[in-house]
């Protein structure tokens, strides 16, 4: 058994897990709870095996020392990584919480990460480390970015179901933030699934990469039909979200799930994050950085998004304990920061150019 | 307080530098500004952002230019130098500095200020809030008190007489209360090290050709040639060694003049010789994946060499306060007449030798009666799968190899491509390996050149930053009260607390201080 066969078997207990935690959220039988964290501690022991087995590989591939050899060093070691972080954080919090129904919210961000991989095919092979990624702050870079991105990714997943629980009429503007930003999410990942099918039918030359077909298939067509069509139905999509977000709410409100604990796991993450964030992903980036190319900090779209990002949830920080900003309105800058967070770890990678160019 | 009609107009800006509203305008007008930044490349060729704007908002060819236009009149195509982002970045100075002063002499006060009793109505509005009701009177009870305090929390708790009984209180982590001061002043520090670098460091590059010793570096964007003039001070520099002094005296300057001419030109003397003895890359395997870029690299100084380092990415050499890191490499232009092929020479015997040969150049080789000629060079050989026809692929030093032809008596023997990177084509058909053991004096190692003596503030900022975080969230100011009142032989125990994060840690520790005396229970809650 080679460690991919272990991936496999992780995103499929995740995905699986997914589909119980939201029949859990749907009939609230303790069994059915059960069964979801157990196929979920599957999927975790397996994929921290699978790591450590790449691990392995890489070491064996990259002829060098075990520091160095951490399979983080591309975007899908590192999306692996993530959900690997994000799960043993949910575990915590089922653990500490005693309450499951906050699985149904996480497992799809598991399952769509990993999913994701597969959707943009991106490369899975090892290969060995180009000389500026030969460095013992690999290590603590990545994975503590990575701890951070997972703790914002709790934030962003309790901010949400607060906001979905929380808001009543249809005109709230946080009930239609959390509908829009929703739809918009999905919007661009359906866009995206279009784009790798047509890939896989259209492009067979392995050299061209899929990086440049992004929205290519639908919202950006060269055809204005199919592109107008797209818009059109983008907009409905939304539109429906919109109209029927509220169903959403009576599945989480059936259920006994405290608004409070929300509002105190979105702080609790963010508290934890925010110093992981500064400290292994700026100022260890930064010494990186300045070992590496004698500068510590460049500007570089990865390190002026990062800051962003950063801006975001020190804001969300000074909003909460001076000006005691709770409940909705964090929970709106809670969400929003992890859009940024996203944009950084992806979009940066896959839209723009820079230092950081290593995982597209 | 005052009224706000009686604030003059400093006290306005005052509170205005002072509020966090400020704080959130400013961090929008970096994130927002910061954004166009990272959409266009900065410091680029017209060209390749006007690409970016076709792409991204479907602009025609000219409308783009126009916008680019506009917004290059903004500068935001080199926006992080640009006299408004600094402007912006200063005003966040201003803000936090001033955000500071505003609440700090508060914030000690609370800090320093020793904990008083309190009052029976203050014990009502605590987050935590125990009782129990303890055997026998205060007198008694309150070394048992004292004794659970500081097994279970750690506190030692002082102890003031009241009208029926004692209280007894103490706090905690009061401290911890600065590490948010703590972290908004090491970003102060972090740029007030950014300002030392800009004024004070120097930021270039160096191509530094094999063998040939250079005395200064290039700032960034300059060309060495500029000009006619600042070919010559380059040449004159070249001969003297790096001495301005000298160098100021063969062009008829003094030194003053040269060194602000020097500045024009962006050449920055270093103020000692660098030399790089070789460069090298080495490739996984057989792949043409890079594993290192290393650099052979010696410091001279007044004539003796004082240090030796090889360089490579993450890996720099400092002398004197600038720092040389690997960073690019690349074939010198027309260097291949001069460069060195070296082969260490095995013969079947087993006798070795070493020759440096130059293109062209007909050698013997020891032990038998053949000669070689190097007839032909590629930087980087690949052979065409169908024909075998050799071809260069790359414009560097990917894959070289030479090819030589072996004579006896005048007449050609045999022939063939030696690769560096491939031992299998050392060996020639009379059995005498051929060791192609390097390439000299063909390429150049590209050098980043830096002096900051703002670096080591920047890294005492982070270290305050790290520090001062870790206090902010993840440790507490803490506070105890407990009154103790007689009552008919018993004492009844009424404990407060607080803490300013972590509540419910807190909370747990000092349940486990009430379990700790509920061997004296009598009752109560």
């Amino acid at each position: 058994m080679d460690s991919s066969t272990l991936f496999g078997v992780s995103t499929m207990a995740y995905i699986v897990a997914m589909i119980i935690y939201i029949t859990y959220l749907a009939f609230g039988k303790s069994q059915i709870g059960i069964t979801a964290t157990t196929v979920t501690i599957i999927g975790f022991i397996s994929q921290t095996f699978a790591i450590g087995m790449r691990w392995v590989e890489f070491k064996n591939v990259g002829q060098m020392g075990w520091l160095r050899a951490a399979p983080f060093t591309n975007l899908y070691e590192s999306l692996i990584f993530f959900v690997w972080c994000l799960i043993l954080g949910y575990l915590i919090i089922e653990f500490k919480y005693k309450n499951r129904s906050f699985g149904a919210f996480v497992t799809p961000i598991a399952g769509l990460a990993l999913a994701f991989i597969d959707l943009t095919g991106m490369d899975k092979g090892i290969h060995p480390l180009v000389p500026a990624l030969q460095s013992n702050w690999l290590l603590v870079h990545v994975v503590m970015s990575f701890i951070a991105y997972s703790t914002f990714a709790l934030a962003f997943s309790t901010g949400l179901m607060y906001l979905i629980m929380k808001t009543e009429k249809r005109s709230e503007p946080s009930y239609i933030f959390w509908t829009v930003s929703t739809g918009i999410f999905l919007v661009v990942l359906l866009a995206m699934g279009l784009d790798y099918l047509s890939f896989k039918v259209m492009i067979k030359n392995p050299d061209v990469l899929i990086k440049s077909f992004l929205f290519r298939a639908s919202l950006l067509s060269n055809s204005p039909l199919v592109s107008l069509l797209s818009w059109i139905a983008a907009v409905v999509f939304i539109f429906m979200l919109w109209r029927y977000g509220h169903l959403l709410k009576k599945v989480i409100g059936s259920f006994s799930l405290s608004a409070d604990i929300l509002d105190d796991i979105t702080y609790k993450s963010i508290a934890i994050g925010f110093p992981v964030f500064t400290l292994g992903g700026l100022i260890f980036g930064a010494i990186w950085a300045d070992q590496a190319w004698g500068v510590y900090w460049s500007w570089d779209p990865k390190e002026t998004w990062s800051l962003i990002s950063w801006f975001a949830y020190a804001f969300f920080l000074h909003a909460r304990l001076l000006r005691g900003w709770r409940g909705k309105k964090a929970a709106v800058v809670a969400v929003v920061g992890f859009v940024l967070v996203i944009f950084t770890y992806l979009g940066v990678n896959l839209l723009l150019s820079g230092l950081h160019a290593y995982g597209s | 307080m005052e009224k706000e009609k009686d604030k003059n107009i400093t006290d306005k800006i005052w509170d205005l530098f002072a509020s966090v509203k400020l704080a959130v305008v400013i961090f929008a007008l970096i994130s927002a500004t910061s954004v166009v930044g990272t959409l266009l490349e900065q410091q680029a060729e017209p060209e390749k952002n006007v690409k970016v704007l076709v792409k991204m908002f479907g602009f025609d060819h000219e409308t783009a230019h126009r916008v680019l236009g506009v917004l290059d009149s903004m500068h935001f195509t080199n926006m992080y130098h640009s006299w408004w982002f600094v402007a912006i970045l200063l005003l966040f100075a201003a803000n936090l500095i001033i955000c500071s002063i505003d609440r700090l002499p508060r914030i000690v006060k609370l800090v320093k200020e020793p904990l008083k009793p309190l009052s029976e109505d203050h014990f009502k509005g605590f987050g935590i809030k125990k009782e129990v009701v303890l055997k026998g009177n205060p007198d008694k009870t309150k070394g048992a008190v004292s004794d659970a305090a500081s097994k279970a929390l750690g506190f030692h708790l002082t102890e003031v007489k009241e009208a029926h009984g004692y209280q007894l209180y103490s706090q905690k982590g009061n401290y911890t209360r600065l590490g948010v001061y703590i972290t908004h002043f090491s970003i102060l520090v972090i740029l007030a090290g950014a300002v030392i670098g800009i004024f004070f460091g120097f930021k270039g590059f160096l191509n530094l050709p094999e063998g040939r010793p250079y005395s200064v570096a290039f700032a960034r964007g300059s060309h060495m040639t500029d000009s006619a003039e600042s070919e010559r001070i380059l040449g004159v520099l070249d001969t003297s060694a790096g001495n301005l002094s000298y160098a100021a005296k063969q062009l008829g300057l003094d030194e003053g003049t040269l060194r602000s001419k020097m500045r024009t030109y962006g050449i920055q003397p270093l103020g000692f010789l660098i030399r790089c003895d070789e460069f090298n890359v080495d490739f996984y395997g057989g792949t043409d994946m890079p594993k290192a870029y290393k650099s052979w690299l010696t410091v001279i100084k007044d004539g003796k060499e004082v240090l030796k380092k090889v360089i490579e990415v993450n890996n720099p050499l400092t002398y004197e306060g600038i720092t040389f890191y690997q960073s690019s490499y690349g074939l010198i232009p027309g260097a291949g007449g001069n460069a060195i092929f070296r082969f260490k020479v095995s013969s079947k015997d087993g006798r070795a030798e070493v020759l440096d040969l130059k293109f062209g150049n007909t050698f013997a080789i020891p032990g038998t009666n053949l000669t070689g000629k190097i007839e032909d060079f590629s930087p980087a050989i690949g052979f065409d799968e169908r024909t075998g026809r050799a071809f260069t692929y790359a414009e560097q030093l990917t894959n070289p190899a030479v090819y030589m032809n072996f004579f006896e008596g005048g007449n050609r023997k045999f022939g063939g491509w030696i690769l560096k990177r491939y031992p299998e084509t050392w060996k020639i058909p009379d059995g005498t390996v051929l060791e192609f053991a390097g390439i000299w004096g063909m390429q150049h190692t590209g050098l980043q050149v830096r002096k900051d003596p703002g670096v080591w503030v920047v890294y005492l900022g982070c270290i305050a930053m790290a520090f001062g975080l870790f206090t902010a969230f993840f440790m507490s100011h803490r506070k105890i009260w407990i009154k103790l009142v007689e009552e008919k032989n018993v004492t009844r125990v009424v404990v407060g607390a607080s803490a300013n994060k972590n509540r419910h840690a807190f909370e747990k520790k000092i349940d486990r201080m009430v379990g700790l005396l509920s061997k004296d229970r009598e009752g109560g809650r």
